[in-house]
């Protein structure tokens, strides 16, 4: 039992550890700051991880950047700004909304609706379709008498 | 009618997979294009004590190559800028990118110098204000000191031919 659960302390450590450099910061906002951004932003030499998980050099530095530019008082709105800057907004994951994303935005929603649209549509009509007259029902009863 | 629309829809899918066939993902358009390029004032590679500054480039068309020894498609590329430098049609500025200076010299004195010098960033921190990310890059400057090109990756003759040598020959005739 005892064996069991150091296993399991120890594996819920691992999990929870960061897979980058521990780093110290000044208070628990700029760490939660430093734990979003490295998130948001895409390490662009492998471009299906972000910087927090990436183990390339690049990464490396960014987050070493952003750690010396959260320190020096950046807000949130600076960093992805020098980010984008260099890197361009492909390096958000989280894309910006301006006129050249408002597709990317409102595209879900937009197909949601229509889609429920076209359901509504379509059950309406299979209604009207399958639901049978009176005279229709009157025939089929006496069919059905005369068994 | 109606059996038109799954019709439609595979076509409208179909032509947005094809034209992403043709994308190369890796391949990010620089945000630098048509904005003054990065500053920077480097130390120069093999010579003591001097230092680079991109200013010393205004009033010129010129090329920065960021390239390592580490980097192995730096080498696929290289004979390419040694051939380029003997045409002696641009200045070609080198930016040795968080390498060490030995191995670095050891190479251009192995594979040939095509650089009217080398700047080195030890840190990577230059590499990360022209938003470098895949060695090489190879970006072209115009007089104003203006990005107008960036290309990543080892520069191909095509390339070269069809894309870099008009844009830099463009970029000389202008007065700008």
């Amino acid at each position: 039992m005892i064996k069991l659960l150091t296993s399991l302390v120890l594996v819920l450590y691992v999990a929870s550890a960061h897979a980058y450099e521990e780093r110290s910061f000044d208070n628990p906002a700029e760490e939660a700051l430093f734990d979003t951004l490295v998130k948001e932003l895409r390490c662009l030499v492998c471009q299906n991880q972000n910087i927090a998980d990436s183990d390339a050099d690049l990464a490396v530095d960014l987050r070493r950047e952003i750690y010396s530019m959260i320190g020096s008082g950046k807000t949130k709105a600076d960093i992805l700004d020098f980010m984008v800057q260099r890197y361009g907004e492909f390096v958000l994951y989280k894309p910006r909304f301006n006129a050249r994303t408002l597709v990317l935005w409102f595209g879900p929603g937009l197909l949601l609706m229509l889609g429920g649209f076209i359901l509504y549509r379509s059950t309406l009509s299979n209604k009207e379709q399958t639901s049978p007259d009176a005279a229709a029902l009157a025939r089929a009863r006496s069919l059905l008498d005369e068994e | 009618m109606k059996f038109l629309i799954p019709l439609i829809v595979f076509a409208a899918i179909s032509v947005f997979l094809l034209i992403g066939l043709d994308k190369d993902p890796t391949v990010v358009p620089s945000p630098l294009i048509g904005k003054p390029a990065p500053e920077f004032t480097l130390p120069v590679l093999g010579r003591e004590g001097a230092q680079f500054s991109t200013e010393e480039m205004k009033g010129k068309v010129w090329l920065l190559n960021i390239w390592a020894t580490w980097c192995v498609a730096c080498r696929v590329e290289h004979p390419l800028l040694v051939e380029l430098a003997g045409q002696g049609v641009v200045d070609i500025v080198g930016l040795n990118y968080k390498d060490q200076d030995a191995l670095a010299m050891q190479w251009l004195k192995e594979l040939g110098d095509p650089y009217v010098l080398t700047a080195v960033d030890q840190t990577g921190r230059i590499g990360i204000d022209w938003g470098f990310y895949g060695a090489p890059e190879t970006f072209v400057i115009d007089k104003s000191g203006i990005v107008r090109h960036k290309h990543i990756g080892p520069v191909a003759p095509a390339d070269l031919q069809n894309t870099i040598l008009p844009l830099v020959a463009e970029l000389e005739a202008g007065s700008s």
